[in-house]
């Protein structure tokens, strides 16, 4: 039985490929003038996180959870590196893009709609994070993690961790009315969800509806991951968890639309 | 839709809250000409200029531009535009050539062309020297006239300019006046907000004067004058209360006055014989009709 190609749409569609590509050429260009202050503080934040556990406190405790204690704060550091490398600029970035260089309005001028302008975004950071996130595990390597061929999976998961932190960093750009209201979500969202990932404790050292609460947190998801690639994969679990961060990304997304297109279309 | 139209515009409300910043507005702009849109602040013409982007909802009435119709259609409408923003949103870190590489993507020139387009884009705007500075470091008439250059690298069919030299020198002033001209030797369609009455005089083929949100007036600037001010107006200078005489004694002979700050304009005096005052005589101009039309003094 042949299949009928569909006419093709005389509407230009939604996600289009060339509206994508524009916005992704913009965020390119400019990364060029300034990749050095990005990289430095995307890569240094966690290196330093990293340091000072992994060699402050591992002087202390030389194991945890069955691994060594660099090694345990190594792997989880990686997502300490895509928050940092996508939450942080979304909610920033955006803000600024939006408020003071009045960059959005320049783009949605241009046939882009706020759908394809906030996908792109979130890719751009998304992209970033997979490179970004990677940097920690490349620091404790160099301190005595054994490389695994796992490993090879830590950009992907970074990435898709990246996007769905870049659009929660988006959203929140987009519900906020000023640069103040990003401290409530740095300090009662942000904060907590960092430290209770099992980045620098397991938390099956804590009560355990903190330990249900941490399976709700996509960072953790993020933690076990790259410490599973890194270890060894622990089967259906570790499909879940990346099920759990597709979803996180999925939602993240129409929440991110729907946020700037009310911020950017009145 | 009538094939000339670039621009149709009927019966358009927009409301933020409690204000209505688009009242009933109909426009029409015929391919090939410009049109200027007047109006004092707060008119609503930056709102028109978004409701044509669709980066506004109108409440209300019918918008098509180039023969789409928003908001449905704004996308393919916006493919062929270009749009200078009243307010300027380069990347100002970038330079020159960057900027309007990033807008040969976004209006998607294919890769064989952009060079051209970039090219045609930096000499249009005579930026060709200036090509490889960075954005903060321009002139603000050169950094205007990329912003307009920007908007020209897809060759679009209709440009949308908000008020494109507010803030500018007389002299930059005229270097974009000679830039829209340009443009609109080669064809293209403009509409340009303004509220600089002699550029709306020396550019637009039709004026449409806007207050509070909708059309007072619209036609060719010679025949709004002629029909609003008529042929002649008598200026008389002097204290306050000379000016106020002045004005009781035209208005009772029938006759419409403006204030100009330190004067008083007669207008309509051509048929007046008599009853106009002394005074240095001119000719009417917008300038005349826009008072009388939105009670606004211009400084
Ligand atoms: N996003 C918005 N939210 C609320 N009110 C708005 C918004 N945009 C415009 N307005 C209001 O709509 C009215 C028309 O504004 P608009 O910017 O269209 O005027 P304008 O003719 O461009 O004025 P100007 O010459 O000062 O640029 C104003 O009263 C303005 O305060
Ligand atoms: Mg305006």
């Amino acid at each position: 039985m042949a299949i009928a190609t569909p006419p093709r749409p005389a509407r230009l569609g939604r996600l289009e490929r060339p509206a994508l590509t524009g916005v992704l050429v913009r965020e390119i260009v400019n990364y060029s003038s300034y990749w050095r202050a990005s990289t430095f503080s995307s890569t240094v934040e966690p290196t330093i996180y990293l340091l000072a556990f992994g060699f402050g406190f591992g002087s202390l405790v030389s194991e945890i959870a069955g691994y060594e204690y660099v090694e345990f704060v190594g792997t989880g550091t990686v997502a300490t590196a895509v928050l940092f490398s996508s939450a942080f600029p979304a909610m920033f970035g955006t803000f600024v893009k939006y408020q003071f260089q009045r960059t959005y309005d320049a783009v949605l001028a241009a046939p882009v709609d706020t759908e394809e302008l906030v996908t792109a975004e979130a890719l751009w950071m998304a992209i970033r994070a997979g490179v970004y996130g990677c940097v920690p595990l490349v620091v404790a390597v160099f301190f005595g993690l054994d490389p695994a061929w796992g490993m090879l999976t830590v950009p992907g998961i970074a990435f898709v961790a990246g996007f769905g932190w870049a659009c929660f960093g988006i959203s929140v750009a987009g519900f906020a009315s000023s640069f103040e209201n990003f401290n409530y979500v740095v300090s009662a969202v942000l904060t907590p969800l960092f430290l209770v990932a099992g980045t620098f404790f397991p938390l099956s050292e804590l009560p355990e509806w903190a330990q249900i609460a941490g399976e709700l947190n996509p960072l953790h998801h993020c933690v076990e991951l790259v410490r599973h690639a890194a270890f060894g994969w622990d089967g259906w679990t570790d499909l879940v968890r990346l099920g759990a961060l597709v979803l996180f990304g999925l939602v993240m997304w129409r929440i991110a639309i729907y946020a700037m297109t009310r911020k950017l279309v009145d | 839709m009538s094939a000339d139209l670039a621009i149709r515009l009927r019966g358009v409300v927009k409301r933020y809250g409690s204000i209505t910043a688009v009242d009933g507005l109909d426009l029409e702009v015929p391919v090939g000409t410009c049109v200027g849109l007047l109006g004092p602040n707060g008119a609503g013409k930056s709102t028109t200029m978004r409701l044509l982007t669709a980066q506004a909802i109108a409440d209300e009435g019918d918008l098509e531009v180039l023969g789409y119709r928003l908001p449905e259609e704004s996308k393919q409408a916006r493919a062929q535009l270009g749009v200078t923003p009243q307010l300027d949103n380069l990347d100002t870190t970038l330079t020159v050539e960057q900027n309007l590489l990033v807008f040969t993507h976004l209006y998607r020139i294919g890769r064989a062309d952009r060079r051209a387009a970039i090219a045609r884009a930096l000499a249009m705007a005579n930026l060709v020297g200036r090509r490889e500075s960075r954005v903060d470091k321009l002139s603000g008439g050169m950094r205007r006239r990329l912003l307009i250059a920007r908007a020209l690298v897809h060759r679009p069919r209709l440009v949308l300019l908000d008020e494109p030299t507010v803030g500018l020198d007389p002299q930059v002033r005229q270097e974009l006046w000679a830039l829209i001209d340009a443009l609109r030797a080669e064809g293209t369609t403009i509409l340009m907000s303004t509220h600089y009455i002699e550029e709306a005089q020396r550019l637009a083929d039709t004026v449409l004067i806007m207050s509070h949100g909708s059309a007072v007036a619209a036609g060719p600037p010679a025949q709004l004058v002629a029909e609003h001010a008529g042929r002649e107006a008598v200026e008389v200078y002097g204290p306050p209360p000379r000016l106020a005489e002045v004005e009781t004694a035209a208005r009772t002979a029938g006759l419409r006055t403006r204030r100009t700050g330190t004067s008083v304009s007669v207008l309509g005096v051509e048929g007046a014989d008599g009853r106009a005052p002394e005074g240095e005589r001119r000719p009417a101009n917008l300038e005349d009709v826009f008072v009388l039309l939105t009670g606004e003094e211009i400084a």
